[in-house]
């Protein structure tokens, strides 16, 4: 096996998220599990990244106009990266500490907002990198390694 | 380690009164541990597989929820009405929805009571 093959996805795949729509909330996630289970990815693998990819979709079905979601898929590693159109994030420092949050009251009520979407993320990924731009949105790089 | 042998749904809605919205075919699941929260994210990161989920939400999401983590079914507490999407969606992925009109501290103290535990 050369260096170069092992850096090509074997697997890409773009889904996109909704902002606001509650009810198709979570099936991006379900979608990317379905492919993890299909090619035989570990099942603790699958747990830490359903977690991730489900706090992620939340995250701009409440926060954001809409979002892009691109699975990569290399034989040691799984990326995702989620791109949306939204208000951005002012301070990322602030965004990432456990039970800060923006969200509004009626979804806050849903049982949404607890401000563990990003913490929850960073817990089970390997590496997660967040980049905004406030006014234009945000951009969330995600990866965890297949063999744990 | 629960004390009990493959408890299912079946057997905790028969003992705790609970009506059956949806699902009724995934009543056979085997509950091997339970959890309780409000809180989509926290239900996410600390459920495990096989958990019965008590909570006051009756929205979609917590299908999505359910699904995800593999929880064994939904409790609705204070007889709550789950939406007509969450009883599709929940019919769909299999996931039973009971409705109690018992309050969240209630059930969960009569599920511990039948030997199904929080800790793994």
């Amino acid at each position: 096996m050369t260096e170069q093959k092992q850096d090509a996805p074997l697997l890409e795949q773009e889904f996109t998220v909704e902002g606001g729509d509650f009810i198709h909330a979570g099936e991006v996630s379900s979608k990317i599990k379905r492919i993890l289970k299909d090619i035989g990815i570990s099942q603790e693998v699958i747990r830490r990244t359903a977690i991730a990819t489900y706090e992620a979709e939340m995250n701009v079905v409440c926060h954001a106009m809409r979002g892009k979601f691109r699975l990569a898929i290399t034989p040691d590693k799984l990326v995702i990266v989620v791109q949306d159109e939204g208000k951005g994030i002012e301070d990322i420092d602030l965004a990432m500490q456990e039970g800060f949050s923006t969200a509004s009251e009626q979804v806050r009520e849903m049982g949404f907002g607890a401000g563990m979407g990003l913490p929850n993320i960073k817990k089970n990924m390997d590496d997660l990198n967040v980049t905004s731009e406030v006014g234009k949105g945000t951009r969330v790089e995600m990866g965890i390694f297949t063999e744990q | 380690m629960g004390v009990y042998n493959d408890m299912t749904l079946k057997d905790i809605v028969g003992k705790l009164e609970m009506r059956v919205e949806t699902a009724e075919e995934g009543l056979q699941k085997e509950v091997t541990g339970g959890y309780v929260s409000d809180l989509l994210s926290d239900v996410m990161a600390q459920s495990k597989p096989g958990d019965i989920w008590v909570t006051l939400q009756a929205h979609p999401n917590i299908i999505a929820v359910a699904s995800l983590k593999e929880l064994a079914g939904i409790v609705i507490v204070q007889g709550r009405k789950p939406e007509e999407e969450t009883l599709k969606k929940a019919h769909n992925e299999e996931i039973p929805i009971l409705v109690s009109d018992l309050q969240a501290f209630e059930i969960v103290g009569r599920l511990y009571q039948m030997g199904i535990s929080g800790m793994r």
